[in-house]
């Protein structure tokens, strides 16, 4: 039997509805961001205006930055060095097709401190080490160790989230910079001892290639940046974690997930500016 | 009770959202006494805690403590308050990257510039007096509840504070741990001559160690008295409460529809399927 606009009414009703109920949760979801782009942003100057605290008793900052930055090192350097390795694979491999495979070292060392260190290392730094900041914070509250801190008259943004924070823009540039060392370490352990490149050519070569002011500076300028971003995303995460082990665990996964897409958009737009500078 | 109490909690009103949770509480705890607020689950006892921490702020009301409208405190007026008051949370909130004794020794490290030896000296005595002073090198993870309990009393009174508040102390103990909770809280209370309010729904120990005792109900103050008093109120709810009876006027079911209504076996009511 032919179906009738009055027999497909009710699909067509149904189609809208749904329509209009996806629309409702793009814009809630669009609305949500919104208000936590918004919390965040308090959250930030909040932590500022306390962090007085943190750099007159460094001594908190110093114990986060052991466990930020130390601990995270073994993943650091592991993977700095088989990055590095594999770019010096890759490299080599299309390098000699036109008989440049010295500039093996310019390639690994330009890839590695403009772009791939400050990158990788934030995408594992927020991983190891963002993860655990949130947990540790998330736990805290749903332990109630927040609040009693704050009854105790102890503020815990200045005594908690603060010297976390800085810990993690402390952190950041070094570990960033120990990756694109072990990545230049790993491109001359391919390049030179496995592959036979000249050791002289891989580093005058790189030497001369690499500029410290819109080079190196440029990468510590990112790792910086994604630093602030991956510890105030880390911290305000925690922070605002509903006190569940469902919330702690939703929070965790926000932080590595948003700290990934912040880091890669915050690279694009800081690559733009460099490059139009340069 | 006394002319001038330590807290005056007068008809507060306080909600979550749109659900009223207390609907013009009032209440008064003198000077060196011991006070329970009592009350079934969700019926506003935590809340209130709160309101007199300046954790929270009353829709409607008036909460002072020692003579300060605490609602009207700023962020710093309000440290200040708290620096002379104290809160015992139900699980203890101890610190759980600090050992035992620098959980005690906490509060004396951020609000003094005592020397360390004589941060020492008082987070032993205080240890000593809740009988832990042995467990002073342990970390939370290694203590039972009662003894973390017991160490986040300690931390509670180390700056001998003016009033401590206690939010279900006896909370999963056994029944020794809570004797020994109790013991303590009386004891500790005369002994540094403060001021303590117990938020429990443990009747037979908070009856033995309070001097006066509020009953919350329906986000009211449903009765009050001495324990002897309490005991013998003719107030159906407290009563219901009290003598632990599983029926009354706090029912035994949840709102629902009719059972049979649920199983099927009668229609429903506004339900005109055929």
């Amino acid at each position: 039997m032919p179906k009738t606009w009055a027999s497909r009414r009710p699909e067509a009703i149904i189609v809208l509805e749904g329509s209009r109920q996806g629309v409702a949760r793009i814009g809630r979801h669009f609305i949500d961001l919104v208000w936590r782009v918004g919390a965040l942003s308090r959250f930030l100057v909040l932590v500022l205006l306390a962090s007085g605290t943190s750099f007159r008793r460094f001594r908190l900052v110093v114990r986060e930055v052991y466990f930020e930055g130390v601990q995270s090192l073994i993943i650091i350097v592991v993977s700095g060095l088989f990055v590095g390795m594999v770019l010096g694979l890759q490299g080599y491999e299309t390098l000699q097709k036109y008989g440049a495979q010295e500039s093996i070292g310019v390639l690994v060392a330009l890839s590695l401190v403009r772009e791939l260190g400050p990158v990788v290392a934030g995408l594992l730094f927020a991983s190891r080490a963002g993860s655990a900041i949130t947990a540790e914070i998330g736990l805290m509250k749903a332990t109630e160790q927040i609040t009693a801190m704050d009854m105790m008259a102890v503020s815990p943004m200045a005594r908690v989230i603060a010297p976390r924070f800085w810990a993690g823009v402390i952190s950041m540039p070094l570990l960033a910079a120990l990756f694109s060392a072990m990545g230049v370490f790993g491109g001359y352990l391919v390049g030179v001892v496995l592959l036979g490149v000249d050791a002289g050519a891989f580093w005058s070569q790189m030497q001369a290639a690499v500029d410290f002011r819109y080079d190196v500076l440029n990468g510590v300028v990112k790792s910086f940046v994604f630093g602030i971003a991956v510890s105030a995303i880390a911290t305000f995460e925690g922070f605002d974690a509903p006190p569940t082990a469902e919330g702690v665990s939703g929070a965790t996964t926000r932080t590595v997930v948003s700290s990934a897409l912040v880091i890669l958009a915050l690279d694009l737009v800081l690559t733009a500016f460099m490059l139009r500078q340069g | 009770m006394s002319a001038q109490p330590l807290v005056d909690v007068s008809d507060v009103h306080f909600g979550y959202g749109r659900e009223p949770i207390l609907r013009g509480v009032s209440l008064r705890v003198p000077r060196g006494s011991v006070v329970g607020i009592m009350g079934g689950s969700g019926c506003g006892k935590t809340t209130l805690l709160r309101l007199i921490s300046g954790q929270l702020r009353p829709r409607q009301g008036a909460v002072r403590v020692a003579g300060q409208d605490v609602p009207s405190l700023d962020g710093e007026a309000l440290y200040g308050l708290r620096r002379r008051m104290s809160m015992l949370f139900q699980f203890g909130a101890l610190f759980t990257d600090l050992s035992v004794f620098d959980n005690v020794a906490f509060p004396l490290r951020e609000h003094t510039s005592l020397p360390e030896a004589m941060v020492r000296d008082l987070v032993l005595m205080k240890l000593e007096a809740v009988g832990l002073r042995g467990a002073q090198a342990l970390m939370p993870s290694e203590l039972s509840g009662g003894m973390a309990r017991r160490v986040a009393l300690a931390r509670a009174v180390v700056m001998d504070p003016m009033l401590v508040l206690y939010d279900e102390p006896f909370a999963g103990l056994d029944p020794i741990a809570m004797a020994v909770v109790g013991t303590l809280i009386r004891k500790l209370n005369d002994m540094l001559g403060a001021t303590s309010i117990i938020v429990t729904h443990d009747v037979h120990e908070s009856l033995q160690i309070v001097d006066y005792l509020y009953f919350l109900a329906g986000g009211r103050v449903a009765g009050e008295g001495a324990p002897e008093s309490i005991r013998a109120t003719p107030t159906p709810v407290v009563r219901q409460f009290v003598h632990g009876e599983i029926d009354g006027p706090v029912p035994y079911h949840y709102p629902a529809p009719g059972y049979a209504e649920d199983l099927g076996l009668a229609p429903a009511r506004g339900d005109h399927r055929a």
